[in-house]
């Protein structure tokens, strides 16, 4: 009977408790830049190394020191890639994404100090360059990817003003309504424009338009024109506020997909990358093997 | 001319008909009266093909006609055939206006001015009430309804909607919806707002009529109904528009008051009480019995199994074991002394104190929501820091509390008869302390439902509940070896206090002495620096306030006014400071904590001075989340939006840890300086949710967590009762393929809720039953780790905080430049 009291474990309760009251900080910041002070030292120990260890004839991959830091290297490339899988599956257990991607960045910059001492600066036109060219891209596209992700955040809250995406095009949808009764006293050639402007579809814009927020075959831009302030009537005026107002809710979520488009179209470049990095590094191992 | 009955059974519900079949059966002269034109109003008005559910599943069914879980359609269709099967005498298309007389000659009146006689009455009307009646010339004509099932239906028709909330709205926007149906619609609203409704639905009702869809007449009323027109008073002078159709929404009145109208008592004033009953459902006018939904039993199988009892005890069967029988019995045969059910009700109902009142139906039914069990001595009942709020009656020995956390021995004893942990019940907080069995002992848990229900219906229970809770609550505050006869005097002089959302409990400025104890909801302390109010801090429900004007007769510093709806117990100043005088150790223990809030009041005010900014900041920010309900949440999800990226990977792992439903909507919700407050569920201290779930579904667990079991029957109450629309109706989803399988060949939707149309598809595909639950957050209780939305956000947007612990200085500002 005793068990039947609720004693079910304040370890439980303490964890939970600790939780509730975490100080919210960034993943760069985790832990208190705990993967920042791990990836430093183990660069540090890299650089001072690859300039004490005497190797003959002179550093390469080949070397004992090559292939340590070689090992070391490619156990963290698959490590870093796991973090795609990590992303997504949902397991219990007492880790979090946020330390993840923690390590993942500062481990993968680490990588750019032990790849390249890893080559002993030997680069030519091969498979083995082809890796750790590939590795410098994947990099590369990180640090875009953290820049991206430490800045745009703010601007995506702000544009949003407390409207989901949904709520976005609903409210356009309002508009595109209104714009639909208010265009029946027009004449053929405004009711013509009016109707390109609603014909056009947001979602269906061009990559770069998408990236850059410039859409210069805009029909509801081009429809405002045929309305030119001063020389309308009561009926034109009308149309051409709400032309107006459905312009500056189009800009709305131009800039909405603009900035989602720019948190996300690194990892296009990231991730196959990765995919290829994989195949060139395994290329490059196989071969190192063959060749011995 | 009028006819004559053993047995007059008013209402057509599950309770009516399963009492109705069983006096047919028996061969008892009866009819059934039922006031619209078919079966079961209540069942026949869910949703089109809604699944009725059978809860709870251990109570057998008594009842001469059959239920179990299944369609709307089939269970009414089992019902109609099953009914003229067994010949009972029903009666549609008539309302039960009066019923006088006495017990075996009563009259019952209908609408139309029919009579009937009948010896005996049962009335099985449920809770719905009658929808509020248009009162003009012409309200009796047939082109006035009370209801819209299908907006769908109705072509070329002038309609006009009268009522300005959610239901008048709604039904004005559905009929207007499809312009091929050619409807010309109106809504009427008596004043020139519609402060009723929800702000989604004034916006889409405006937007409709910016596009001329609807007319929406704003303080117009309807003063005649005549046939295809409406006269309308308007402010401009009388009005006619034509008219084929009025749909009138404007609210219903609960049958209580016909009830009373028929000499039947209630257990009190309270909007939650029900008609006194005798264990065989007979109300304080002999003769006319109770049942179902209306005597608090809203589950169907109660209702049906309540129709069998009464009729049966009707026909003079008087040894009739209720149908809960089976399942009280196996409650307490873990109990020991192999007593009976009858015995032990006894027991618990002469030796609780709170409890003495109680009609055995009364002990039954706080019962089936209650636990009983046996502890030895030194067995722990709850420890401190449980989350609970359930209240436990102690029915047999003794217990002993723990009242200093760091000395298990120093223990203050509460005797049999008496309650505990009654302050999870009132504040919503976990446990104070931990308690143990003194001796072998018995105790009855009550649930939250339970226990207040009890408190509402029973006042004598009410009045002792309040007492120990604020004795207990003071000497657990102060601690300090206080005893019960030391705050004696504070106890007698304490009085409880309602206090509504924003409504000031101190004013800064003010020279009154009393000092407060916040016993349900929370508090904000805010100080007016540079001619603005700067919030200082938040107070917790069991927190103390207003002591330092009485420690060192200063006037009030600051402001403490309620964040949401809370209840203070006052006390007088001068029986605080007689209590410090006699007790040094609570003296200083006072001095204190006034010490550590002055530091905090005066660390807000220098950096007021050095960083107005920080300052202003941090005080909006806090409104801000108190404006959005923190202030009555334990556990809640923020996003900082600085660092949220969209990828909506918190929502993807909330449902792959969930059956596959998210459990909360990231993008929705109010957002101030980048700090967003999602849509998902806060754990509310007194959780509305939880207010009218008829199965109980809704429970804390033992993390904290408000969380909805499998017994959940989809009506849809919780729903609409959170404030915070953080709960959705989904049937479960079908399983999907593994992630592996998605990697390598693209099999299944891949990671995170899947679309509709996907569920829906492979439901249908397997054949899976798509009964709707209601599904919300539960923490991520069981999960090792926990809340996964957390742990899945890739760059620490999102937190889930307790507010008192988060609402602090340090906190609000650690990322303002
Ligand atoms: C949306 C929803 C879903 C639900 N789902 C479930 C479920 O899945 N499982 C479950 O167990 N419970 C469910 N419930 C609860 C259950 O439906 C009710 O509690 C139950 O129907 C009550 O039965 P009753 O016989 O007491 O009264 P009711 O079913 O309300 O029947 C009362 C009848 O009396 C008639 N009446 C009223 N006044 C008069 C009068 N003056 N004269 C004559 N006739 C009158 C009414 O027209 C009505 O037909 C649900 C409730 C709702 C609202
Ligand atoms: C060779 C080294 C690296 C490899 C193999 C690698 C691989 C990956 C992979 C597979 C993902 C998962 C993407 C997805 O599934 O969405 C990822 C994500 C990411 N990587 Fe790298 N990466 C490397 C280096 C870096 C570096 C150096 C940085 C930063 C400076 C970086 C920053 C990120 C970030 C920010 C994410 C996104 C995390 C998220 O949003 O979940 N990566 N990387
Ligand atoms: S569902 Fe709503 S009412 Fe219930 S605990 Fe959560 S937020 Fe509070
Ligand atoms: S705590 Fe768990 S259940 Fe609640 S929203 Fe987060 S992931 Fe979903
Ligand atoms: S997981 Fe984090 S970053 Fe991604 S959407 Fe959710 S809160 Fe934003």
């Amino acid at each position: 009977m005793a068990s039947s009291a609720k004693n079910s474990g304040s370890a439980n309760f303490e964890r939970a408790e600790k939780r509730r009251d975490t100080d919210h900080e960034s993943f760069l910041s985790h832990k208190r830049m705990r993967w920042l002070k791990v990836s430093v030292a183990l660069c540090l120990i890299v650089i001072v190394s690859y300039f004490l260890v005497d190797v003959e004839p002179r550093h390469n991959g080949g070397t004992w020191y090559g292939y340590t830091l070689g090992t070391i290297g490619a156990l963290l490339i698959v490590w870093l890639s796991l973090l795609g899988i990590r992303k997504r599956n949902m397991s219990p257990g007492r880790w979090s994404l946020k330390a993840w991607t923690s390590a993942h960045v500062y481990l993968g910059l680490a990588l750019i100090v032990i790849g390249t001492m890893h080559t002993g600066f030997q680069l030519g036109w091969n498979v083995h360059t082809l890796a750790w060219a590939l590795m410098m891209l994947v990099v590369i596209s990180g640090i875009y990817g953290i820049s991206a992700y430490a800045t745009l955040p703010r601007s995506l809250s702000n544009n949003a003003r407390e409207m989901t995406r949904g709520q976005m095009v609903e409210a356009l949808a309002a508009i595109d309504r209104q714009l639909e009764t208010a265009a029946q006293p027009l004449d053929r050639g405004e009711a013509d424009a009016v109707i390109a402007a609603l014909g056009q579809d947001v979602f269906k814009a061009g990559f770069l338009a998408r990236l850059t927020g410039t859409y210069p075959r805009c029909a509801t831009a081009r429809a405002q024109n045929s309305f030119p302030a001063g020389s309308i009537n009561k009926a034109e005026e009308k149309v051409s506020a709400l032309l107006g107002r459905r312009k500056a809710q189009l800009g709305q979520i131009r800039r909405h997909m603009r900035y989602r488009a720019l948190l996300e179209v690194w990892l296009f470049i990231h991730v196959p990358a990765t995919i290829a990095l994989i195949a060139a590094l395994a290329a490059h191992i196989i071969s190192v093997f063959y060749y011995w | 001319m009028s006819e004559h009955y053993r047995v007059a059974i008013v209402g057509s519900g599950p309770a009516g008909l399963s009492a109705a079949a069983h006096a047919a059966e028996l061969g008892m002269p009866h009819i059934l009266i039922e006031k619209t034109d078919h079966l079961s109003d209540t069942i026949f008005k869910y949703q089109k093909g809604k699944h009725v559910m059978a809860t709870p599943s251990n109570l057998v069914l008594r009842s001469d006609i059959d239920f179990d879980a299944g369609k709307r359609e089939f269970i009414l269709d089992t019902w109609d055939t099953q009914i003229e099967e067994h010949k009972v005498n029903v009666r549609l298309n008539s309302e039960v206006t009066a019923i006088t007389g006495e017990t075996g000659n009563f009259k019952i009146e209908l609408k139309g001015g029919d009579t009937i006689q009948a010896e005996a009455v049962v009335m099985a009307i449920g809770t719905q009430g009658n929808p509020n009646k248009l009162r003009c010339p012409g309200s009796d004509l047939p082109l006035i309804q009370y209801q819209l099932d299908d907006p769908g239906e109705y072509f070329d028709e002038h309609i006009t909607v009268v009522g300005s909330g959610d239901a008048g709205i709604e039904n004005a926007l559905g009929l207007a919806a499809d312009p091929a149906q050619r409807n010309v619609v109106s809504i009427l609203n008596r004043r020139a707002e519609f402060a009723r409704a929800k702000p989604a639905n004034v916006a889409l009702l405006e937007e409709a009529e910016r596009e001329g869809r609807i007319s929406v007449r704003r303080e117009t009323n309807p003063s005649e109904v005549r046939d295809a027109e409406l006269v309308l008073e308007t402010r401009d002078g009388a009005e006619t528009i034509p008219c084929d159709r009025i749909i009138a929404r404007t609210g219903s009145q609960p049958p209580r008051g016909f009830v009373e109208g028929c000499g039947i008592e209630f257990t009190s004033e309270e909007r939650s009480a029900f008609p006194k009953l005798t264990p065989s459902f007979e109300t304080t006018k002999s003769g006319i019995h109770v049942i179902g939904a209306l005597a608090g039993y809203p589950l169907i199988k109660h209702c049906m199994n309540q129709g069998y009892d009464v009729i049966e005890f009707l026909n003079g069967n008087h040894d009739l074991k209720p149908a809960d029988e089976p399942i009280l019995a196996e409650k307490f045969a873990a109990l020991p002394g192999n007593r009976s059910v009858d015995e032990w009700l006894e027991i618990f109902r002469n030796n609780i104190v709170i409890l003495n009142e109680l009609s055995p139906l009364q002990m039954r039914e706080l019962m089936l929501d209650s636990d009983v069990a046996a502890f030895d001595s030194h067995d722990m009942i709850f420890v401190r820091n449980d989350p609970g709020s359930s209240m436990f009656c102690i029915a047999e020995g003794s217990v002993l509390v723990e009242v200093n956390p760091d000395d298990s021995s120093i223990t203050v004893p509460i005797e049999q008869g008496s309650i505990f942990g009654e302050v999870g019940l009132i504040s919503g907080r976990r446990r104070g302390s931990t308690i143990r069995a003194a001796e072998p002992a018995v105790t009855l848990e009550l649930s939250r439902t339970a226990a207040l229900k009890l408190i509402a219906t029973v006042p004598s229970a009410g009045r002792a509940v309040n007492r120990i809770t604020i004795e207990r609550q003071l000497l657990q505050m102060f601690g300090s070896g206080l005893t019960k006869e030391d705050v004696a005097e504070l106890v007698e002089a304490a009085e409880v206090v309602e206090i509504r959302a924003g409504q000031n409990v101190v004013e800064e400025g003010g020279d009154d002495k009393d000092i407060f104890v916040i016993q349900q909801g929370s508090m904000i302390v805010e100080k007016n620096l540079g001619g603005k109010p700067i919030f200082l801090s938040y107070l917790p429900a069991g927190s103390y306030f207003g002591e330092m004007a009485v420690i060192d007769g200063s006037k009030r510093t600051a402001t403490v006014k309620a964040a949401i709806k809370s209840e203070v117990v006052k006390f007088p100043g001068d029986a605080f400071l007689r209590l410090m005088e006699k007790n040094p150790a609570l003296r200083e223990r006072a001095l204190n904590d006034m010490a550590s809030r002055r530091q905090v009041n005066s660390f807000v005010e220098e950096r007021k001075e050095s960083f107005s900014g920080a300052v202003d900041m941090y005080s909006e920010t806090a409104k801000f989340l108190i404006d959005n309900g923190i202030g009555e949440a334990t556990d809640v999800l923020l996003i900082d939006e600085t660092l949220c990226v969209g990828c909506d990977n918190c929502e993807k792992a909330c449902a792959d840890s969930h059956e596959g439903l998210s459990r909360l909507d990231r993008e929705a919700g109010r957002t101030y300086a980048h700090l967003h407050v999602p849509t998902s569920c806060r754990h509310c201290e007194h959780p509305h949710c939880m207010a009218d779930c008829p199965p109980n579904a809704i429970k804390r667990g033992p993390d904290g967590e408000v969380f909805i079991d499998e017994t959940c029957i989809g009506c849809g109450n919780c729903q609409r009762n959170c404030p915070y629309g953080v709960i959705r109706m989904d049937p479960k989803p079908p399983k999907k393929p593994s992630l592996l399988s998605w990697l390598l060949f693209g099999a299944g939707p891949g990671p995170g809720e899947a679309s509709y149309s996907w569920r829906k598809k492979t439901a249908e595909k397997k054949g899976l039953e798509q009964a709707k639950q209601a599904i919300k957050c539960d923490m991520c209780a069981g999960i090792d780790g926990g809340p996964a939305c957390v742990r899945a956000c890739p760059t620490g947007a999102a937190i889930r905080v307790a507010p008192e612990k988060f609402l602090t200085f340090t906190k609000l500002v650690e990322d303002v430049d």
